[in-house]
């Protein structure tokens, strides 16, 4: 009797872009959304810089220096004239790019020990759990000295340490998800078909790790353009004629009765670029969260 | 005579209770003692209530455990002690249904991957080819191959598990292992998927092991069907046997409690006393001797062995109940 | 001699989703009487459970409005009642019983303070005379060792334990209704067979009313008298146990009898209803059940049909214009 039973109504709703709900969501948060627009911005700038900047970021003028804001530099000069405001986004380069290479190395880095710990457990677990502890113990920025004083100064040297103060975030971030993934029902559905362990971890358990991980990649990216900055403050990072955001505190710090605009503006744009990247990972939270709206 | 698929013979499985780093070692006794065989083309039903270890008997059988002891043969080849490497050529040959529409789909994956999986892995076919057969496939189940596109929460309960068991027809397999396929649907939507059971089984000559807790559902589609009650086969017999004349007290009371859509047919229930054992404190002797209403000295001592009590008909009771 | 409890008239409930309200009960009404079972039926997405979490005024008023209809009962509208007196009236007059037992308790009180909560709630007794009527009710509902359950928590005991706590919680108070959602379709077979007979035992001695929810059309013909059946939101037909079974008017019931298996019957195989329920946000025009009913006509697609007594009595109903051609076509099927 039943023969064509599933003829009727078998229509699907039109299908839901995933994409598109997701930036519909997005949309809703004001405040992620702006720190988004700034990040584009800063990053446009990091890119097209040096060819739209009124002024060249190494060019001295000795008869303008240590001008406040004004007119002919909008954020003042430098203790050299050079124009502040063209040295810091020129500098964003650096800043930016560094941090962003710096926290996806940490990330695979973080995020292959992760699985490995979660997904095959046992003394493989404890020794990387293990190991992220020690690192854990110490506060970022001195495990950073630690690596840049082992290795030597240079902005990759740089890179490298805040790398390595990333690995261990990731992987125990990571870790957790996969405990959860591996629990999931298509996962012991894939191994009854016949997966190895391999297609296991990369095709079916990490994607379910991911949405655990955005979040905490756009925080790293703040943390670690403070790292980097920091290091540079500390002497440790960019040449001293490099445009960079930290070398350039660091030098402002002679000038701060004189001159204190060569602190402030650097400071602030430390200050916004890292705030935005928190408030993005705030926002993109919640957009993930499939029990908000 | 033909050869049994799948032939069990007294596996035991158990699992270890974390109580703590210094509470006594406690054991979950899933599995005590299982034996059946398999026929090919069959529908080999394994049929109780929450507890008994009949999804962990699917599960043995599909190599996703190891039992503790005893032998599992598949198409004459000793299984239960084998590597995950040398099962898994075998995996195209036994195949499973999962009871939840929801979790057993990857919710990353697009349809026609899902379905596809068990090609890539186990054949060399082009990426060409294995796109037909997957269309081929969701055809046969009702779908159609646009829908291979779309993601699994885009479908209903109904629709996903039909997508599932398209899966488990990619490699052809010879044996589908279903646990509970048709519990976590409603009702009309029952009724579509069993059809559809019973429709591939004779277009595609399969052998099912068909595990669930319904025995209005088992009564309808299986061939032989084997109770089970705390880990252990109570009563193995054809289908119209198994209800004409149940002969354990556990067949019975089991047979009585189901409620029936038909206001007219009054019946007297048997009502079991008291809760299920716990199963990490089996009792002694009968498994069943707590709760049976004609449990006597000898039930409570003496675990009660297998006896043949008609054509092809076993029940494990001291006192099978007499023919009504 | 039947004397009305419940009288639900015209309940319609809607849902907020995005930005546009969905109706997810359509114009239900329905009257149980004192010691009459009266069983909801229909499946996932119908209503049912809706209906009777808008009866008990439970749900979340941020995204969900009754925006019409009546709940009587004791000559009281629930449905104009402030928050107050609606917690008065619940436990008190009407009481609930949940799908999943081991869900519904707090995993983190003691059974005996779940208990004596519902009662001092309702009446000014001593603590110590509350744990007496917590012990009574806790062995009326046949548990084994009242003072062991008493003190255990909900994770310890098992599920069928647990509802039967549960009944108990529900009864302390000495309920008129009880309204109980599916209550045993997360428990064993044998278990059910417990439960079913402890709720016909209650009312046949608190001659209490009962709202029996579910799905399990058995469960419908043990324990109900009369049965409404309701699909995408609307009722589609209502009639007395016997007659629902023996000659169902509407496809849709006939086709959910029919397909369900039934044991002892020798079928080998379902007839089966094509199709799934409808999206509520996307109802067809017309009646909602045309895309799927084997006998849709012209105007089924274009209307939809009202609900109509099909006799004197008013508790026989059907929504569906077959009603209109002539009895011979509705009972054509093999």
């Amino acid at each position: 009797m039943e023969t064509n039973q599933f003829a009727a109504a078998e229509e699907l709703p039109k299908a839901k872009s995933r994409v598109k709900e997701f930036i519909k969501k997005f949309m809703k948060r004001r405040t992620a959304v702006v720190a988004f627009v700034f990040i584009v911005f800063m990053i446009v700038m990091a890119l097209a810089a040096p060819y739209i900047v009124p002024y060249d970021a190494s060019q001295a003028d000795y008869s303008n220096i240590l001008s406040g804001p004004g007119k002919a530099h909008i954020w003042g000069t430098d203790e050299y004239g050079r124009d502040i405001f063209s040295r810091l986004m020129v500098g964003s380069r650096t800043s930016l790019f560094s941090a962003l290479t710096a926290t996806i190395i940490g990330t695979i880095g973080g995020v292959l020990l992760g699985l490995v710990a979660g997904f095959f457990g046992g003394l493989l677990d404890s020794l990387i759990m293990r190991f992220c502890d020690v690192m854990f113990a110490f506060p970022d920025i001195l495990l950073a000295i630690a690596v840049v004083a082992i290795i030597g100064p240079g902005m990759i040297n740089v890179m490298i340490a805040v790398a390595v103060f990333t690995v261990p975030s990731f992987a125990r971030i990571t870790r957790s998800a996969t405990l959860a993934v591996k629990q999931e029902l298509y996962i012991e559905v894939a191994r009854s078909l016949g997966c190895r362990n391999g297609r296991l971890l990369f095709v079916h358990v990490l994607p379910g790790t991911i949405p655990s991980m955005i979040v905490n990649f756009t925080m790293r990216i703040g943390t670690a353009i403070l790292a980097a900055s920091s290091l540079s403050f500390l002497g440790f990072g960019a040449n001293v004629t490099e445009p960079d955001w930290g070398a350039m505190l660091s030098q402002g710090r002679n000038y701060l009765n004189t001159a204190p605009h060569i602190v402030l503006f650097p400071g602030i744009l430390i200050l916004l670029t890292v705030l935005a990247f928190n408030l993005l990972g705030d926002g993109l939270r919640d957009t993930l969260d499939p029990k908000m709206n | 005579m033909s050869e049994a698929l799948v032939k069990v013979k007294d596996i035991v499985k158990t699992f270890p209770v974390n109580k703590g780093l210094f509470a006594k070692k406690k054991f979950v006794h899933a599995v005590n003692d299982v034996s059946f065989e398999i026929m090919p083309g069959e529908t080999f039903s394994l049929v109780g209530e929450s507890g008994c270890g009949k999804s962990t008997t699917g599960r043995l059988i599909d190599h996703l455990l190891t039992p503790d002891s005893g032998e599992i043969w598949f198409e004459g080849k000793e299984i239960s002690r084998i590597s995950q490497d040398e099962m898994r050529p075998l995996r195209s040959d036994i195949q499973m249904i999962f009871q939840d529409p929801y979790g057993s789909l990857n919710p990353r994956m697009k349809i026609q991957d899902l379905i596809g999986e068990p090609l890539l892995i186990h054949t060399k076919i082009s990426s060409g080819e294995r796109l037909k057969k997957v269309h081929e496939l969701l055809e046969v189940v009702g779908l159609s191959p646009a829908h291979g596109e779309r993601y699994p929460h885009e479908f209903s309960g109904g629709q996903r598990q039909r997508i599932g068991i398209a899966r488990a027809l990619t490699v052809n397999p010879k044996l589908i292992i279903a646990d509970e396929p048709v519990s976590a649907l409603d009702v009309s939507i029952q009724a579509q998927v069993l059809n559809l059971l019973q429709k591939l089984q004779k277009d595609y000559n399969l052998t099912y092991l068909f595990i669930s807790h319904d025995l209005s559902v088992v009564e309808m589609i299986s061939d032989r069907i084997a109770v089970m009650y705390l880990g252990t086969i109570v009563e193995t017999a054809p289908k119209k046997e198994l209800y004409r004349n149940p002969r354990h007290p556990y067949t019975r009371a089991l047979l009585s409690a189901v409620p029936i859509p038909d206001p007219e047919r009054k019946k007297e229930r048997i009502i079991l006393k008291g809760d299920l054992p716990s199963t990490t404190n089996p009792p002694e002797g009968c498994l069943f001797h707590t709760r049976c209403p004609h449990s006597t000295d000898k039930c409570r001592g003496e675990r009660p062995k297998a006896q043949k009590v008609g054509e092809d008909h076993i029940v494990k009771c001291h006192y099978p109940q007499l023919t009504r | 001699m039947a004397e009305t409890l419940l009288e639900v008239k015209n309940l319609r409930t809607e849902f907020k989703r995005d930005k546009s309200w969905v109706t997810a009960v359509n114009n239900v009404s329905f009257t149980i009487n004192r010691g009459e079972v009266l069983g909801l039926v229909g499946e996932s997405g119908c209503g049912k459970s809706v209906t009777s979490l808008s009866v008990m005024r439970l749900l979340d008023p941020r995204n969900s409005r009754i925006s019409e209809g009546q709940v009587q009962i004791n000559g009281k509208d629930l449905l104009r009642q402030n928050k107050k007196a609606m917690c008065k009236i619940r436990g008190h007059e009407i009481a609930m019983i949940f799908q999943e037992p081991m869900n519904s308790l707090n995993p983190c009180m003691r059974i005996e303070r779940q208990l004596t909560e519902a009662v001092l709630l309702h009446s000014k007794v001593s603590k110590e005379e509350a744990s007496r009527r917590a012990y009574d009710v806790l062995k009326a509902v046949g548990i084994p060792e009242p003072k062991m359950t008493l003190k255990s928590y909900p994770h310890q005991l098992s599920g069928g334990m647990c509802q039967r706590v549960m009944i108990a919680m529900a009864m302390s108070c000495e309920p008129e209704l009880l309204i109980a959602d599916e209550p045993t379709t997360a428990l064993d077979v044998t278990i059910q067979a417990q439960i079913l007979e402890l709720m016909e035992s209650i009312r046949e001695q608190k001659n209490t009313g009962i709202l029996m929810i579910t799905h399990d059309l058995g469960v419908v013909a043990e324990m109900c008298h009369r049965v409404v059946v309701m699909y995408a939101g609307r009722i589609v037909e209502e009639k007395p146990v016997k007659e629902l079974f023996e000659c169902p008017q509407h496809p849709y019931t006939q086709g959910l009898i029919e397909s369900v298996p039934k044991l002892g019957s020798n079928m080998t195989s379902l007839p089966s209803i094509p199709g799934s329920v409808p999206d509520l946000a996307v109802m067809p025009k017309g009646c909602k059940f045309a895309p799927r009913c084997r006998y849709a006509m012209d105007i089924c697609r274009e209307q939809e049909p009202e609900l109509e007594a099909t006799d004197h009595t008013g508790t026989r109903r059907c929504r569906c214009h077959l009603l209109h051609t002539g009895r011979q076509e509705v009972n054509q099927h093999e």
